[in-house]
């Protein structure tokens, strides 16, 4: 009798330290996700933390005169080349991916070669890094098409970059579009062409939209594909004079300037400034971004 | 009837052309790289050019071996310090967070995946350099600063692939593992996170892509010598940055090497992109 006592007794420690061990293990594996969570969270705040406080006094009227001197080091003209040459790229990448988008969703073939070609090539270009962009921009558009360091070469090597993020973009937002309203075009007689412009790509507009906003913004940020291929001049190119071959000046963006400043070391202060600037355009973008995410899971809501 | 054929038939040949145009870019990026990289190599001698240890293009010595070990350095380092601190952070967005909390992290993910590698790098070059400066050893430009930006710079990548990933895991699992007795923890980390391993390592190998293509945050923080490092706190040149330094000057054989030097990166990148696409297919199949 005793005995069986004593093994109850050594039975019972056992499992009270077993359930220790448990409620240890649990503890500590909440407290890794959420120190995790918070380191995330933490290096985000001091980074913006940190680059607002230093770079929000010095945003003096004198950063953004019109033109730019080595004193004034103003962030002007980079911040017209930037809104350039974003327009210019999205200009060209916006329908060619839009409408390849629409051939994969809307015309091919399922399973066909050429689809399952134009899908690996896409992925391939997602994942090659600005700097191969640059490279290639500055072998092709540069030197072999006689472009020179310009505003349109760094656009065209730009378009390409972005080009499969606003084709996967599209591509998710159309194939998100219900089948009804294909049929429903089809239906009522419309022919392919119609159905897709009238029916489909209306209620995809936010998720395309969503895209070109992502685009957008790595075109803003872009330094690596633009120093070989629109070179580091600040200024604006002169459209007034020389109308349309000021495609052919060389410029600066935002971020490029940023670069050539902080590498200059010369002017820490202006160089928080520009960040700032760098990253109220990029919180506006985001903004935008999820207004729109936010609109399209409304519209097929409804 | 016959003009509208015409159009349906116009727009589809436009629609084919824009498709093909992803194929074309592909295949000029192809040409003109390696029509430019490759006679340099043959030139220097592939394996000179590949296992060289000396980079001085003033006496024709172009060996990219410390640039490749300097990649595969800071781009290691970058898991080290983002993969433990990216998927955690995704496991929590995806299975511990409120919807309060998550919905203030969420867009804050958001918002570090679009600030600028610029940003990132002036970031480093401010913070995380002196840092190592003050209070280690070293000038502070250094691998360890390379590799701790990096991995702060691939958060965003880890946790939106792997969060997706987690998400995507069956209810019916999670419901399981509590049903058996497992607490919410038990049940998270041996039940959902095997199950979406596939997915991790997808983000995982994203994150790895983005690391050995990151080009200017690292310029800005790596002090970039081009020899292999011998500690941490000692300068790093990673393929990227010998890329940008030297082209804007170079000519000739130097700029062939520097080409090169994009070559060997580019079939790194295909290399890891065919591993992503092979850890997704995986990830289809179950």
């Amino acid at each position: 009798m005793e005995a069986v006592n004593r093994f109850d007794a050594l039975f019972a420690q056992a499992e009270v330290g077993a359930a220790r061990r448990r409620r240890l293990s649990r503890v500590a594996t909440r407290a890794a996700v959420y120190a995790g969570a918070a380191a995330t969270a933490l290096v985000l705040a001091f980074l913006v933390g940190y680059i607002l406080v230093n770079g929000v006094p010095y945003l003096t009227p004198s950063l953004f005169e019109w033109t730019y001197t080595s004193e004034n080091v103003s962030l002007m003209p980079a911040l017209v080349s930037t809104l350039i040459m974003a327009a210019l790229s999205l200009l060209m990448a916006v329908p060619i991916g839009v409408g390849s988008a629409i051939y994969l969703v809307e015309y091919a073939p399922r399973g066909s070669r050429f689809v399952q070609l134009v899908r690996m090539t896409t992925e391939t270009l997602q994942g090659i890094p600005s700097i191969i962009y640059g490279l290639f921009g500055m072998l092709f558009f540069v030197t072999a098409l006689h472009w020179n360091l310009s505003l349109l070469s760094g656009a065209c090597t730009l378009a390409i970059m972005v080009l499969p993020v606003i084709m996967r973009t599209t591509e998710e937002a159309l194939l998100a579009v219900p089948d009804a309203y294909r049929e429903g075009g089809f239906g009522l007689g419309a022919g392919r062409l119609r159905t897709v412009f009238r029916c489909v790509l209306p209620s995809a507009v936010p998720g395309i939209l969503g895209g070109v906003i992502l685009a957008l913004g790595r075109c803003v940020g872009e330094v690596a594909a633009l120093l070989f291929t629109a070179g580091t001049i600040a200024q604006i190119p002169n459209f007034g004079t020389e109308g349309v071959f000021a495609v052919f000046d060389s410029c600066r963006t935002l971020a490029v300037h940023m670069y050539v400043l902080a590498s200059e070391g010369l002017h820490v202060n202006e160089t928080y400034a520009t960040a700032v600037v760098l990253l109220i355009v990029v919180v506006l973008l985001n903004l935008l971004a999820t207004f729109a995410a936010k609109k399209m899971k409304k519209g097929h809501e409804e | 009837m016959n003009q509208s054929a015409l159009k349906e038939g116009l727009a589809r040949a436009l629609f084919v052309l824009a498709a093909a145009v992803s194929v074309m870019a592909v295949a000029l990026i192809c040409v003109f790289l390696f029509a430019n990289g490759v006679p340099a190599m043959a030139q220097i001698g592939l394996p000179e050019f590949l296992f060289g240890t000396t980079w001085r293009p003033a006496n024709d010595l172009f060996g990219i071996f410390p640039m490749i070990v300097g990649s595969i350095y800071v781009t290691a380092g970058a898991m080290v310090v983002g993969v433990p601190a990216g998927l955690l952070c995704a496991i929590f967005l995806s299975r511990f967070a409120s919807g309060r909390v998550a919905s203030v992290l969420k867009p804050g993910v958001e918002l570090l995946a679009g600030i600028p590698s610029v940003v990132y790098g002036f970031f480093g070059l401010v913070i995380i350099v002196p840092f190592i400066r003050t209070y280690m050893t070293g000038r502070g430009l250094s691998l360890l600063a390379a590799a701790v930006l990096l991995g702060i710079m691939i958060l965003p990548t880890i946790i939106t692939v792997a969060q997706s990933a987690l998400d995507a895991v069956p209810r019916k699992y999670y419901e399981g593992a509590l049903a058996l007795g497992a607490t919410h923890e038990r049940s998270v980390f041996r039940v959902i996170v095997p199950a979406a391993t596939s997915g991790i390592m997808a983000a995982i190998v994203l994150g790895v892509g983005r690391a050995i293509g990151e080009t200017m945050a690292v310029i800005m923080v790596a002090g970039n010598q081009p020899a292999i490092p011998g500690s941490l706190f000692e300068g790093v040149r990673t393929m990227t940055a010998n890329i940008v330094l030297e082209m804007g000057y170079a000519a000739d054989l130097h700029r062939g090497a520097l080409i090169a030097t994009g070559v060997v990166l580019f079939v790194f990148i295909l290399l890891i992109t065919g591993l992503f696409n092979a850890a997704k297919k995986k990830g289809e199949v179950r």
